[in-house]
This record gives structure tokens, C-alpha cells and sequence, in this order.
């Protein structure tokens, strides 16, 4: 029982019960990537034979991969969850989009939406699958993370988590993020993944797809949204993701690894990060930081 | 930007291999400790570095962010890599614990990197709590701070057994084995009291790479392990399967009304499917029908799983409850003595209430008493009446109803708790059980046939107590006598109990701290009970500025009728008016500690009633309160 593994997964089961036990309305989040199909597996595990005691949530922005989208209602017939799924109707109108609004974008289909989400929706916990190995800022955020009345987190008054003893009180208004994924790295998700043979979405594996190459990064033209430059023709390149967002910001990767254990072969061996190709972090140093003292996840 | 390792086709012999050398590595989590700027962040990235976990990409950014920064042969300012916070950046320390995750070709490790600074000790404590391993940095240049004795003491109290004591910057003193030598001798003379299972100490330079994955050859004087092995090496071995078996119910699994079982996570020991087992709380006992999972029945569950149990018979259960086997069960008390860290900027003060929360039990507890204040310089105790933030003393504790717990010292899942503040839900502090009180089990309520009932009905009234709680000078006196008044001339027996009557009397010991304040609505609530238990109409005048002691009066009546009436007078009004002339003495700085002048009044946010003393005479609010008192009689 001292295996890394099995000692990541038991202390995820016990965080996923201590927010069914300690809250009145919580809600996972759901977006469809490897890590959200961990976290589904370790809710069903955490409850069987009772069905997760909570609906899923997902945030869309409408500019997820259709791969995602179908892969999600998949998963919501065959696992009988009660999906919600929340757009942000204000941005849709205003035809706030990836290719013309930058981090506005972001703020408005992912941070605004997400808001709006919880605050409609009266949860007290929103579950995510966040991991600390991720970025800097994650690595300081407790599992329990507390939230304002206007979703805000404070860095620097944060409660100290002692032992397996997590402080689930909230004044009114108040909410709680948890995060039971904490301290997985990346490499042990994907070895999870393959240990238990859980469902992914296929973009993970590599594939011949239509991509264009924009200032270094590979982007997939998924659907006939995507704005090709002067000059700009997609070609077939055998590519595959390290993380799943919007497809317009999202860089794929050249790799021939088209199975689990290639994929896990590959990630063990490379020099580069998770996140190198998601966009939206790079901007400047602190951002992810300021994004979550926003209410972002 | 793309990696570009285009892996060949593997076999699956190659993914096999991989995990099996990856299962076969054990988990170590440390932390790393000492003083502000004696390098823990530094040491951290020089860890992650050497031992090739950071990545391309971040090491990019990582030798752009350092420019202009003191930075070593690598160009790289490795602190940079785990002070992710922009504050952190801005000030350069630490603010917060960061866990960090690196694992080598023997072992997977999980740091947690605590501050330095005095400020967020309660930060380091956190760390602590889990960890196995401590690094305790020294700089070469200043040796021995408050810090180190501070840091090792909270290591301590918190059970890390295996300590390194890493002197740091040994380059900035020639890499002198006199300088080593002196810091460490001290070290060990300093912690000879504190217990821990292993010391080592290790000469470093994080900047430079010294001692940290290999030996250096600029210290051949030095003759024990790099930091790296040190780390790969030390038996921890703390093999929580053999000791006695805890369960704490986490949660009631009941998908249907054939299914009835207990989930929660293995805390300690072993228990298997047909063994006998007892409820901590009703002492009943079952046995095991069967262990759940999603991946099917086990036979057994130890330490760390995370299982659903279910029973061969019917037994009520919940939350909080812990499950045991007959014969090692925890104590099982409502009093304990502990060493608590106070972690918040508000003190703490014996008779508080506060929320205590172990394993999955949550109680109302109070701290009964306050042996004493650790001097964590000296290790030397010294009588305190309260606590500040980062201190550590022995307390005694009460919870509202008994609850499981062990020593620390023996088990740390259910001998460490944290306490929470009523109102404002915050994390206070932090504590580990020393044992249960002996006469906590052996006190209990002596019963007498004649009761409160009994006596109530010889007056024909209901006992209750009437708490009036506002300014000095907003009239609660006043009103106080009126309502006695035609009380008594209504034939009811009432007492009033007088803030400056009290204080000439039962609590003339006390000043008017925040602590002795405390103390004072404690005393005052006492007697309210007791004289309400005798059948009197107890009507208290105090200004009792704190919401939780008003809450802790009304926890103590407990099942007595408890009103509590604001005269609400604004502080303008009771300043004019200044019956005693008090308000003027404290303007003047004669008077410290005054309500409404340089200490706070925490107005009621829901009291049974509302007086407004500007607005109503004295007469109109004795009315009032009149009703609600005779009304609630009526009620009865």
C-alpha cells in the first residue's frame, strides 16, 4: 500500500467524499480533457455502489473540439451522470470569439462563464481537476481552496491544511474549490489512465489531422470556423494533444505516439512541459495567478 | 516549440518494464525548513535541476526571469522555479507552502517548500503535519536563529522523526569545516530535548551544486552522504498497517434500501472481512460482512485504502463515528490536554468556544485552561493567559461530547486536530493530543430528585435569563431595575446580575484584557445557569462586547430560556450622557481597554431583542422586554 499510485488514488476518493459529506451543493467540474476523465473515475469509485451524489458540470464555450463534445454525451449516457452544461449567452451574442478577442475571450467564455455558472447554480464546492505540477501558482493552492462571495482567491490568507483535516466551513455565499487531483503529475495521470483502461478522447493519441502552422505552434482546423490567413492551407501532419481547450488555442504536438503506452513512453522521455502549448498562459509572468484571484479554476 | 521526440513503436514489454520500475519506487515526502533566505527555494530548484526535472521550456523562462538576479555558474536564479506567486516574486520569500514533486531512479518524493518567514510559521507547521523527512537550513554566515530553534521545535511537536540539518552558503565561508562544525555541535546540543529518531548534517551550497547530487570536492573534510542520497536512503519506515485499526465513518453510502455501508479511509492497522469491530461512540459491536470497492470485494483493508465497509447487523452510525477492534479501541473523552500552535492573528483565550474538528468528528470545544507558553528560543515554559500568533502552549480542552481520539505520539491521523473560529470560519490553530483527562471519565453530573421543574413550579414562573448586552451608559441598567421591578411586584422572583457588582465580588480578580473579558461572561453565564436551574428570572446587565461569549452564555444555559435584548444606543448618545463619567476618563487615556473608545463592540447580529435607547425611554423599554418575558412564561 506504500505504491505512489495507489496512495494518490485513495487520498482523491477521500476528498471526494469529504465534499459529499461537508456540503450541501457541490458540483464537479467537467471538461472532457484526461484529467476530468481521471477525476470521473475516481467519483464513481469514490461512491460505487451509489452514483455520484452530484451533477457534472461543463463549461462551453462553444469552440471545444467536436471530438470533445460527443465524447462528453458518450460519457454522460453510459455512466448515467447528470450533466450541465453552461454557456456564457452574453459572449455567444456578442460574438466574442478566439481569433478576434485574445484574453478577453478567456475572461469572457471561461472565467465569466464559470461565474455565472456556480453563482446561478447556488454551488458551495465546485470539484476540479487542477493538479499542482501544472504551474506555479498550483502549486501553492490547497485542496480546498476558498472562495469569496465574488469567486476571488486570496494567495496570501489561504487556511493552513493539516494532516487529512480540511476546514469545509463557508459563511454565506462563500465557496469552496477542491481540487482531489493536487499531488498527481502529469506522468501519473497517464499512467492511471492506462493501469485502469479509462476512456479518453481520441485526440490524445496521434493521428494524421489538418493543421496549419501559426507562429511555431500546430493548430487543428476542427470545423469551418477557423480563419485561414492569406496563403495559410491546412495539411495532414500526423499529430496528437498533450492537453484538450478550444480548438483555436490549443497546439498539437508531432508525434507518432498512437497508444497509451507510446503516449506514456513519450511523456517520460520529453524536455518540454504540459502547458508549452496552451496560449492562454503564457502571456506574462503571474498570469494564471491573477486569472485565479479572477475566479478562474 | 514542438518536442519532437518521435518515439519509435514500443513493445509492450517497454511500458511493462517502466511500470514495474516505477511501482517498485516508495514515496518520500519532506520538507524543507529555516530561517527567511537561508536558500529553502533555492535548495529546491537545485534539487528539481540536478535531478533533470525541469524542462525545457521552463528553463527558458526560468534563465529570463533571472536576469538581474544573484544567480550561480548555471545563470539560473532557482528559487525562481517554486516562489510562483507574484508577491512572493516581488519581495523575494516565500509566502506560502508550495508542494513540489521530483523522483529520482530509487524514489519519488513530494516537498513541501514552507516559508521562512516568522509571519507564516503556521505555513511551516502544515508542512510538517505531513511530512516524514525535515531539511532544516542553516546560512554558514549566521548559524543558530530563532527560526531554527522555532522550526525544530514545531518538528517536533509534530512528530518528524528524521531531521538534516543542511548548512547552507558554505562557500561564503571558504567552505571552512571549523564553521560546519561549530553550527552543527551547537545544533546537536540544542535539539538533544526535542527526541528526534536520526540527525544528520550536511555542508551545501544550493547555489553552486555543492553536496547536493554528488560530493564536492571543495569539502573533502566532509565524510557523510550528499543531500540527494541522504534523501534516497533514510528508512522512514513507519508501517501504519500494524498499528491498532481506525475508521473513521466518513461518509453513509445508501444508494438503496438493501445497501447500507460506511465509507471512509483506513487510518490505521488492518481489518479483515468476518472480524468483530466496535462503534467509538455507542461502544457496539458488529463484524464485518463485507469490504466494497468499484473494482470488486477485498479480504482485508489496511492503512490508506480508501474502502466501504458494510456490517452484518443493523447499528446506528454516522459521520464522525469510529470504527475499531474490540480491545484496542481510542480513548474516548470529552477532555484532553494537547500542545496546540495558534495560527491566527486573533489570540486565543481560554473559555472561547470554538469548532474542533478530528478525523471526521466536529465539536464545540473550548480551551478550559492554559498551562503554559513555550519559549520556543529556550524551550522553556512560562505562564501565559493567552496565546499570539505562531505560539505554542499546553492546553486543556473540553468538547461539548466525547470524542475518539489516540496520543499523537502514537497515532498522528487521529491525534491531530485543528480548531475553527464560529463565525468567520477560519483555520485558528493546530494541536496534538498528549492524553485524556482521567477525571473527565470519572465527573459526572450528580441528579437530584428535585429539579428545575420542580422548583419553577413552587414559583409559578419560568426560569430564564434575560441577557442584556450594549454600551456603557446605553441604559441597560436602567431598564434592568424597571423590569425587576414589576417583576417582582407581579409576584415573580427575579435576580439581577450587575456587571460592577460582579466584578466587586466573584470577579474581582479579574482586569479587562480581551482574555479576562472572556473569562468574566464565562463566570457570569455560570451563575446565570445555576440560578436559573434554582427557578429564578436571572436578569444579567453586561456589556459582554464579543458575539462569542454572548454565544458561549447561551451554549452554557443550554435548555433555558435565553433572551438577549440589545439596548442599542448609539455610542454619541451613552458618550453624553457618561452617567460615571467613564467615557471622559478614557478620552483622557486614563481608562485603557474601554469599550466603544479603544476596544470593540461586536453589535448582535440576531438578537431576541431590539431596544432603541436613543428613541424609547427607559420605561417604554422595560414595557417591552416585560412582554417578552411574562410571554414567554405564558407560553410554557
Amino acid at each position: 500500500m506504500k505504491e505512489k499510485r495507489q496512495r494518490l488514488e485513495a487520498e482523491s476518493i477521500e476528498i471526494f467524499r469529504e465534499v459529499a459529506a461537508s456540503f450541501a451543493r457541490p458540483v464537479m467540474m467537467y471538461s472532457i480533457g484526461k484529467d476530468s476523465s481521471v477525476l470521473l473515475h475516481l467519483a464513481r469509485k469514490a461512491f460505487y455502489p451509489s452514483s455520484i451524489p452530484f451533477p457534472l458540470l461543463h463549461i462551453d464555450t462553444t469552440w471545444k473540439f467536436s471530438q470533445m463534445i460527443g465524447f462528453r454525451n458518450r460519457m454522460a449516457e453510459e455512466y448515467g451522470f447528470e450533466l450541465r452544461v453552461h454557456t456564457n449567452a452574453d459572449g455567444v451574442a456578442q460574438g466574442i470569439n478566439p481569433f478576434d478577442h485574445g484574453s478577453a475571450y478567456t475572461d469572457i467564455m471561461k472565467t465569466q462563464a464559470l461565474r455565472q455558472a456556480l453563482s446561478s447554480g447556488g454551488y458551495d464546492a465546485a470539484i476540479g481537476g487542477a493538479r499542482r505540477d501544472e504551474e506555479k501558482s498550483r502549486a501553492k493552492d490547497r485542496i480546498f481552496s476558498h472562495r469569496n462571495a465574488h469567486h476571488a482567491w486570496d494567495p496570501k490568507n489561504q487556511r493552513p491544511e493539516l494532516w487529512r483535516l480540511f476546514n469545509t466551513r463557508l459563511a454565506p455565499g462563500e465557496s469552496m474549490r477542491v481540487y482531489p487531483l493536487s499531488n498527481w503529475t502529469e506522468l501519473d495521470i497517464w499512467t492511471y489512465i492506462y493501469v485502469e483502461d479509462i476512456p479518453i478522447v481520441p485526440l490524445y493519441f496521434a493521428r494524421p489531422r489538418p493543421v496549419v502552422e501559426r507562429s511555431g505552434t500546430l493548430i487543428m482546423v476542427d470545423d469551418d470556423r477557423f480563419r485561414l490567413d492569406k496563403g495559410e492551407t491546412p495539411t495532414e501532419q500526423v499529430v496528437r494533444f498533450r492537453t484538450l481547450g478550444c480548438y483555436p488555442l490549443t497546439g498539437a504536438i508531432r508525434s507518432n505516439a498512437a497508444t497509451l503506452a507510446e503516449i506514456i513512453m513519450e511523456i517520460q522521455g520529453s524536455r518540454t512541459s504540459e502547458r508549452e502549448g496552451r496560449l492562454i498562459d503564457g502571456d506574462q509572468a503571474g498570469s494564471m495567478e491573477k486569472k485565479k484571484q479572477e475566479g478562474y479554476f | 516549440m514542438s518536442s519532437a521526440t518521435a518515439p519509435a513503436p514500443c513493445a509492450d514489454t517497454d511500458i511493462d518494464l517502466w511500470l514495474a520500475r516505477q511501482t517498485g519506487k516508495s514515496l518520500l515526502r519532506f520538507l524543507t525548513c529555516g530561517s527567511v533566505d537561508d536558500g529553502k527555494s533555492t535548495l529546491i530548484g537545485r534539487l528539481l535541476y540536478d535531478s533533470q526535472m525541469i524542462l525545457d521550456d521552463q528553463l527558458a523562462s526560468l534563465k529570463k526571469d533571472s536576469r538581474n538576479r544573484h544567480v550561480g555558474e548555471e545563470g539560473i536564479d532557482f528559487s525562481l522555479l517554486v516562489d510562483g506567486l507574484v508577491a512572493e516574486r516581488e519581495q523575494g520569500i516565500t509566502i506560502d507552502v508550495a508542494y513540489r514533486f521530483f523522483s529520482t531512479d530509487r524514489r519519488k518524493f513530494i516537498v513541501a517548500d514552507t516559508p521562512g518567514h516568522e509571519q507564516y510559521t503556521r505555513n511551516m507547521a502544515t508542512g510538517a503535519s505531513n511530512a516524514d523527512v525535515a531539511l532544516l537550513l542553516v546560512d554558514a554566515r549566521k548559524g543558530l536563529l530563532t527560526q531554527t530553534r522555532r522550526h525544530s521545535f514545531i518538528l517536533s511537536l509534530f512528530g518528524v522523526k528524521h531531521v538534516a540539518l543542511v548548512v547552507n552558503k558554505i562557500d561564503l565561508m571558504d567552505y571552512s569545516q571549523e564553521v560546519f562544525a561549530r553550527i552543527e555541535a551547537e545544533y546537536r546540543a540544542f535539539v538533544t530535548e526535542l527526541g528526534f529518531a536520526s540527525l544528520a548534517a550536511v555542508p551545501i551550497s544550493a547555489l553552486r551544486g555543492d553536496n547536493i547530487v554528488a560530493k564536492s570536492e571543495r569539502t573533502p573534510w566532509y565524510t557523510g552522504s550528499p543531500l540527494l542520497s541522504y534523501l534516497e536512503d533514510i528508512a522512514v519506515d513507519e508501517d501504519r498497517t500494524q498499528t491498532p485499526f481506525r475508521f473513521p465513518v466518513q461518509w453513509v453510502n445508501r444508494p438503496n434500501l438493501d445497501f447500507r455501508g460506511f465509507s471512509g479511509t483506513v487510518a490505521s492497522g488492518t481489518v479483515r472481512v468476518g472480524d468483530e469491530i466496535l462503534v467509538s461512540s455507542s461502544r457496539k459491536p458488529a463484524a464485518i460482512a463485507r469490504i466494497v470497492t468499484m473494482d470488486g470485494d477485498l479480504p482485508e483493508a489496511a492503512a490508506e485504502q480508501a474502502v466501504t465497509l458494510v456490517l452484518d447487523r443493523e447499528i446506528d452510525i454516522s459521520r464522525g463515528d469510529v470504527l475499531t477492534h474490540s480491545g484496542q479501541t481510542p480513548e474516548f473523552s470529552n477532555q484532553f490536554q494537547a500542545e496546540l500552535v495558534w495560527m491566527a492573528d486573533e489570540p486565543a483565550y481560554p473559555g472561547r468556544s470554538y469548532l474542533l474538528k478530528i478525523g471526521s468528528q466536529v465539536v464545540p470545544a473550548t480551551i478550559t485552561d492554559l498551562k503554559h507558553r513555550t519559549n520556543v528560543n529556550t524551550l522553556k515554559k512560562a505562564a501565559a493567559k493567552r496565546l499570539e500568533l505562531n505560539e505554542v502552549g499546553t492546553v486543556t480542552i473540553a468538547t461539548d461530547r466525547p470524542i475518539a481520539f489516540d496520543p499523537y505520539n502514537t497515532n498522528r491521523l487521529t491525534g491531530g486536530f485543528i480548531l475553527i473560529d464560529r463565525i468567520h470560519n477560519l483555520t485558528l490553530g493546530a494541536g496534538t493530543i498528549a492524553y485524556g483527562l482521567q477525571r473527565a471519565r470519572n465527573l459526572s453530573y450528580q441528579s437530584f430528585d428535585v429539579n428545575r421543574e420542580v422548583r419553577a413550579g413552587m414559583k409559578g414562573q419560568t426560569p430564564q435569563i434575560v441577557w442584556f448586552t450594549g454600551l456603557s451608559g446605553s441604559g441597560k441598567s436602567t431598564v434592568a431595575n424597571l423590569l425587576e421591578k414589576r417583576l417582582t411586584a407581579e409576584g415573580k422572583h427575579a435576580y439581577i446580575l450587575d456587571g460592577d457588582n460582579v466584578r466587586h465580588g466573584l470577579n474581582k480578580d479579574l482586569g479587562f484584557t480581551d482574555a479576562a473579558r472572556v473569562e468574566n461572561i464565562r463566570r457570569v453565564a455560570e451563575v446565570a445557569r445555576l440560578m436559573a436551574d434554582a427557578g429564578l428570572i436571572v436578569i444579567v446587565s453586561f456589556i459582554s462586547p464579543f458575539a462569542n461569549e454572548r454565544r458561549i452564555a447561551r451554549e452554557i444555559a443550554a435548555n433555558i430560556r435565553f433572551l438577549e435584548a440589545y439596548v442599542d444606543t448609539p455610542l454619541e448618545v451613552c458618550e453624553a450622557r457618561d452617567p460615571k463619567g467613564l467615557y471622559a476618563k478614557a478620552r483622557a487615556g486614563q481608562i485603557t481597554n474601554f469599550t466603544g473608545v479603544d476596544s470593540p463592540f461586536e453589535v448582535p447580529q440576531d438578537p431576541d431583542i431590539t431596544l432603541r435607547g436613543a428613541v424609547a425611554s427607559s420605561e417604554e423599554m422595560a414595557d417591552i422586554i416585560y412582554e417578552r418575558v411574562v410571554r414567554t412564561d405564558q407560553a410554557k
